[in-house]
């Protein structure tokens, strides 16, 4: 059987059980309605604005967050690894400011900006922004010695340099980090609509809680986790489509 | 080589212990007083004085009697229960990827279903999982065991995959049992991408922590944060973010000593391949 049968297999068997489960009675319909309820709730709801809206601004909050993660952590990973000096002061303060957990600023950013979008923007930025700059200041870490004492004998000039040394080897850093940020993001963004209340797919989630709409739920978290699917597959293309040089890239393609 | 006289080296050595220590320090120390001085004055409301702010850390957190204080009373079954989640999550992403990456039928069939679950924002789990478990401790290590899982269960499979074929045949050839082929091979070849899903999942796993305890809880560091936050009790608020910021390096310092020592081979190994640099 092929792959793509055998996966198709898979979230048949999903759906299936999903379904029986609740109809036989082994879990609570009241928990965890079959199947057929959550998908018809999914198409009620996909034949309305708001949903759509709903997912637009999931989307705006998520891409926005995610371009000012992915400037700054670029601009800031290729100044602070091309500087020695910059580098090692910052070491420590990187290393201690990256695992500080993002959702700790939830009642910081409430308090600054209200439940609008600026809130959630800046727990998405924040979290996103250490992936994408630990991950570029290892790619500028990773240029090769000799190319760079080339580069040096012929006198580039700083920004050539960037250009035509740094840039190339660091961009398949920059990518991974992206693909991470871009989930990461993800997660934030509906983390803050959840909890602060800015309008998106995680607000509708928590109104259907609220009332009660166990069906509506499930359908959401549904929503949420194509969007992340989505988001997976987008990012991992357009990885594969930068890096179509890389030898990385290139392996796999002829493998 | 003929190094420096011994005295020359011993001054060096001196001066690059100061060196490094002002590097690691600098910064921070710099950013600190900045922050100190620039609020020092301030009278605004949300953004108390540092000197403030440090003031009712010590009351806050660690007020007597030590048994009653909030450090014992939310932060500590905070941290347990993330442990709790976090072991569960372990132990079954890796029985479970390695049992799915040994299969390459297993793999197909299972691994749509799993890019669903993974690519569901974990947040969004917590009111589902209410709906089972109520408001309690389980509910929580629950919410975290279930976020933290597809990380590490992945990483596994993918680990697991990515074995070399060549030292399955010569574990084959020398007729390694199947528990010690698990064990010395699979486990350990797959060990460097395991602790990378391990890593992710514990970034998750913070995340999760916090955010089950600030839907529906009666203990908690996130609770407690999220309770100074709604009376208005500012500097406490922000005593509870700079805790969590320390939680956050604290256990990720502990994560890096761990995976230091599971993978001792694995780094001495890099560093050889790549010359040592």
């Amino acid at each position: 059987m092929p792959a793509w049968a055998l996966g198709g297999a898979g979230v048949a068997t999903l759906l299936v059980v999903v379904e029986l489960v609740p109809r036989l009675g082994i879990v609570d319909a009241r928990y965890l309605p079959p199947t057929s309820q959550i998908l018809g709730a999914l198409a009620e709801r996909l034949g309305r604005a708001e949903l759509w809206t709903a997912l637009g601004q999931t989307l705006t909050t998520w891409f926005t967050g995610l371009a000012i993660a992915l400037v700054a952590g670029v601009v800031l990973g290729v100044v602070i690894g091309s500087v020695p000096w910059l580098r090692a002061v910052t070491a420590s303060t990187i290393e201690f400011l990256r695992p500080v957990p993002s959702v700790a600023l939830i009642p910081v950013a409430i308090l600054l900006y209200g439940t609008g979008m600026a809130s959630t923007l800046l727990l998405v930025v924040y979290a996103s922004f250490w992936q994408v700059l630990v991950q570029v200041l290892s790619g500028v870490q990773d240029v090769d010695p000799v190319a760079s004492d080339t580069a040096r004998s012929y006198r580039f000039s700083p920004l050539t340099r960037i250009r035509t040394l740094v840039w190339p080897t660091t961009l398949p850093y920059a990518m991974t980090g992206l693909r991470l940020a871009a989930s990461v993001a993800l997660i934030l963004t509906v983390t803050g609509e959840l909890l602060i209340g800015t309008p998106g797919i995680g607000r509708l989630l928590g109104v259907a809680q609220s009332s009660g709409a166990v069906a509506s739920m499930y359908a959401y978290v549904v929503v949420a986790g194509l969007l992340g699917v989505a988001v997976n597959l987008v990012a991992r293309a357009l990885e594969r489509r930068t890096l179509f040089w890389h030898p990385s890239v290139r392996g796999e393609a002829a493998a | 080589m003929s190094g420096p006289a011994p005295a020359v080296r011993a001054g060096a050595g001196v001066g690059r212990v100061l060196r490094s220590g002002l590097l690691v320090l600098g910064l921070p120390a710099v950013l600190l007083t900045a922050w100190w001085v620039l609020t020092d004055g301030s009278t605004s409301y949300f953004n108390p004085p540092l000197r403030t702010i440090v003031g009712t850390f010590g009351e806050t957190w660690f007020g007597s009697p030590f048994a009653e204080s909030r450090f014992v009373q939310d932060v500590i079954p905070s941290v347990l229960r993330l442990l709790a989640g976090y072991g569960i999550a372990l132990v079954a992403g890796i029985v479970l990827g390695v049992a799915i990456g040994s299969s390459r039928a297993l793999r197909a069939y299972a691994e749509p279903v799993l890019e669903f679950f993974r690519a569901i924002p974990p947040p969004v789990m917590v009111p589902i999982l209410m709906l089972f478990l109520g408001i309690g401790t389980s509910m929580k290590i629950v919410v975290i065991a279930t976020g933290c899982l597809w990380p590490i269960l992945l990483n596994t499979v993918e680990g697991v995959r990515g074995l070399d074929p060549v030292l399955r045949d010569t574990a084959r050839a020398y007729r390694l049992g199947r528990v010690a082929t698990v064990r010395h091979l699979v486990l350990r070849g797959a060990s460097p991408q395991i602790v990378t899903g391990a890593r992710q999942a514990l970034s998750i796993g913070i995340i999760l922590m916090v955010i089950s305890e600030m839907f529906a809880a009666k203990d908690g560091l996130g609770f407690s944060i999220v309770q100074f936050q709604r009376s208005f009790a500012i500097p406490e608020m922000w005593s509870g973010v700079i805790l969590l910021g320390v939680v956050g390096v604290l256990l990720s310092l502990v994560f890096r000593a761990v995976t230091n020592a599971v993978l001792s081979w694995y780094l001495g190994y890099r560093q050889s391949q790549h010359g040592g640099a």
